[in-house]
């Protein structure tokens, strides 16, 4: 059997974009592998969620219990292994998101098989692209035996769009995993924010170490982000300095975001931050140093000093909009 | 308490990457090597806890090339007590470091393992999870804090996830992954480096190990991605927002 399996995550009984974007390279996997494309949603109750998905013309997998209440990696794991070996499963397939990264690995290792991650490409049933060297080399890699493991870096493919054949839901009794206090979820703190999220904005506005602190980020940035209605990035170094909270890191170790429009403000350009950019479709740099590497990639660079640049940028864009 | 920590060799993630002639890696000359950044954050958190806990020993492990002594002298001049070199000269990838790594546990016994959320060449992020598994034991990946419990048997770790902090209590032994604020690495002192060349390092030829590292995931091509150009500098605000509007259209 070829099929494959996606694992939908979800997050406050809605599925985020980046589960669409798993759904579809599963999709598409399964159409090079000549097999079905089967969504597992795991939770305490998922009846909503699994009738959701079979909107999106996949057959799902539902399995409920109190261990699947929070994603702990160890529960979701053991159930996984056994749905993709039960099922006959050729792939398992994920976002690389936080819970994706943390997940599939886990998956891959019970299972005693081969893993790509953070893929941004398929090239056929078996044979994937995926970044290295924070994005300074693509590799071509092919993942040999089956079950494959595969997570995908969710701005290289499309969200699955509804439609299709409805398909079948079907509640499955994973073997529960016993009582197993050896990981407990305590707390998640969760950062709120009215702006869209990161990973699914249009327009980010990114700030680094050149804003100097978190009150400018707030009275500098999130004006030009509300009249863009863009979502807030960050460097590294502004994430490390606490200006901003780690969630908005973007770059090789942060979140990978690909917007129709990316400004970077106070930000150099280095590698690590560009590994998570710099598929953006437009790059807009604003930064006092004309020598600053980040202008090697922006379509659009203004040498600036950013305190003066941005009010009046954020000025401008408000009388585009309302004229 | 035992911690076990590891050191990748890896690229200065400042090193300019280009591909070698024949296309099958990195051209490595000129290349400055270095602790792979997370597992030095990983290091330093073992070293923490050890500061903590009277008694505990921090035991080093890479696996690579005979050159990756370089690393675990590092990592011992930061004050790890000991180290291990799993040599072999093929790069393995992350379910065979796990598989290396499962070996070593099962021979230490150490009571909690510490390694970095990602190894910055292959970027997979996925041997920590992997040998959580292999072990059967908890994970807490991308680490941010560690707390331990008082009496030791158990760990608070806060960890970096979309969307916020959350929080895990993880019963030892148990598999943590650093991420990048989970502290700051310290330089190795003089003294430190002068005491590491005493520390014992381990030699171990990976066949020794009798695991399995056939590779699962063969690299069939490498190509450096195209190249984004850079296009033009405008001269004020009111140039920029007009050429967004009507050129690039995207605001
Ligand atoms: C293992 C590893 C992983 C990493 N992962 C990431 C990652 O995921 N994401 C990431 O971003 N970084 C990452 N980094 C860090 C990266 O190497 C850089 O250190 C970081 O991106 C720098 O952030 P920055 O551009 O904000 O700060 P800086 O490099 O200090 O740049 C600040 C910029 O602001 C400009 N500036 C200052 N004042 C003004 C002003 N008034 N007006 C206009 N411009 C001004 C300056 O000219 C300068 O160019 C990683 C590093 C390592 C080693
Ligand atoms: N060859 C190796 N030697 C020592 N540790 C390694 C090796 N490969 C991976 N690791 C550890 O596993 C972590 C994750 O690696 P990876 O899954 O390759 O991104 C690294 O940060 C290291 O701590």
């Amino acid at each position: 059997m070829s099929n494959v399996l996606v694992f939908a995550e979800h997050q406050h009984g809605k599925f985020p974009k980046t589960t669409l974007v798993g759904l579809a390279a599963g999709k598409q996997l399964a159409g090079l592998a000549g097999g079905k494309c089967i969504a597992a949603v795991l939770g305490e109750r998922v009846d909503a969620l699994a009738a959701e998905l079979a909107e999106y013309g996949v057959d799902v997998l539902a399995a409920e219990g109190a261990a699947f209440a929070h994603y702990l990696a160890d529960a979701h794991a053991a159930a996984l292994a056994e749905l993709v070996r039960t099922k006959g499963c050729e792939a398992l397939v994920a976002a690389a998101t936080a819970v994706g990264k943390d997940l599939l690995p886990r998956v891959a290792a019970r299972l005693g098989v081969g893993m790509a991650s953070d893929i941004t490409g398929i090239v056929d049933a078996a044979t994937f692209r995926r970044p290295m060297w924070a994005g300074n080399v693509i590799a071509t890699v092919k993942v040999e035996g089956t079950p494959r493991v595969i997570s995908v870096r969710s701005t290289a493919f499309d969200a699955a769009g509804r439609g299709g054949a409805k398909g079948a839901v079907e509640k499955t009794a994973v073997s529960p995993p016993a009582a197993d206090t050896r990981m407990q979820f305590v707390e998640f703190a969760e950062t709120k924010s009215d702006r869209p999220v990161l990973t699914e904005a249009n327009i980010v506005c990114s700030g680094g170490r050149g804003l100097k602190n978190g009150e400018n980020f707030t009275v500098i940035l999130e004006p030009l982000c509300d009249a863009l209605g863009a979502a807030m990035g960050a460097s590294r170094a502004a994430v490390d300095a606490g200006f901003v909270p780690n969630d908005l890191q973007v770059g090789q170790t942060g979140k990978v975001v690909a917007p129709q429009l990316y400004v970077a403000v106070g930000i150099s350009g280095a590698i690590q931050h560009l590994a998570g950019m710099k598929d953006s479709k437009v790059i807009v740099a604003i930064n006092k140093d004309e020598e600053a590497p980040i202008f090697q990639v922006a379509d659009y660079g203004l040498v600036a000093d950013l305190f003066k640049a941005v009010p009046e940028l954020t000025e401008e864009i408000k009388k585009l909009k309302s004229a | 308490m035992k911690i076990l920590a590891t050191a990748k060799r890896v690229p200065d993630p400042e090193t300019v990457i280009k591909i070698n002639a024949e296309g099958t890696g990195i051209a490595t000359d000129n290349v400055k090597w270095v602790i792979n950044p997370f597992d030095e954050i990983a290091i330093e958190e073992a070293l923490r806890i050890r500061e903590k806990v009277a008694g505990s020993e921090v035991v080093l492990v890479s696996i690579g090339p005979k050159t990756a002594q370089e690393q675990l002298r590092t990592g011992l001049a930061m004050g790890a007590d000991r180290a291990a070199l799993v040599l072999t000269d093929e790069p393995l990838e992350p379910l065979a470091v796990a598989r290396v790594l499962q070996k070593l546990v099962e021979a230490e016994k150490p009571d909690l393992v510490v390694v970095g959320k990602q190894a910055i060449d292959d970027d997979a992020n996925c041997a920590g999870q992997m040998l959580a598994a292999l072990l059967g034991w908890p994970q807490a990946t991308f680490a941010s804090k560690v707390e331990l419990a008082a009496d030791q048997k158990s760990a608070k770790v806060t960890r970096e996830v979309d969307g916020g902090l959350e929080t895990l209590a993880v019963s030892l032994p148990a598999v943590i992954t650093a991420d990048l604020r989970l502290n700051e690495p310290r330089y190795a002192s003089l003294p430190g480096i002068m005491k590491a060349r005493k520390k014992e390092l381990k030699e171990i030829p990976i066949a020794e190990l009798g695991v399995d590292v056939t590779p699962r995931v063969k690299v069939t091509r490498l190509e450096t991605p195209p190249k984004r150009s850079a296009g033009r500098k405008v001269t004020s605000v009111q140039e920029l927002v007009q050429l967004l509007h009507n050129e690039a259209k995207v605001i």
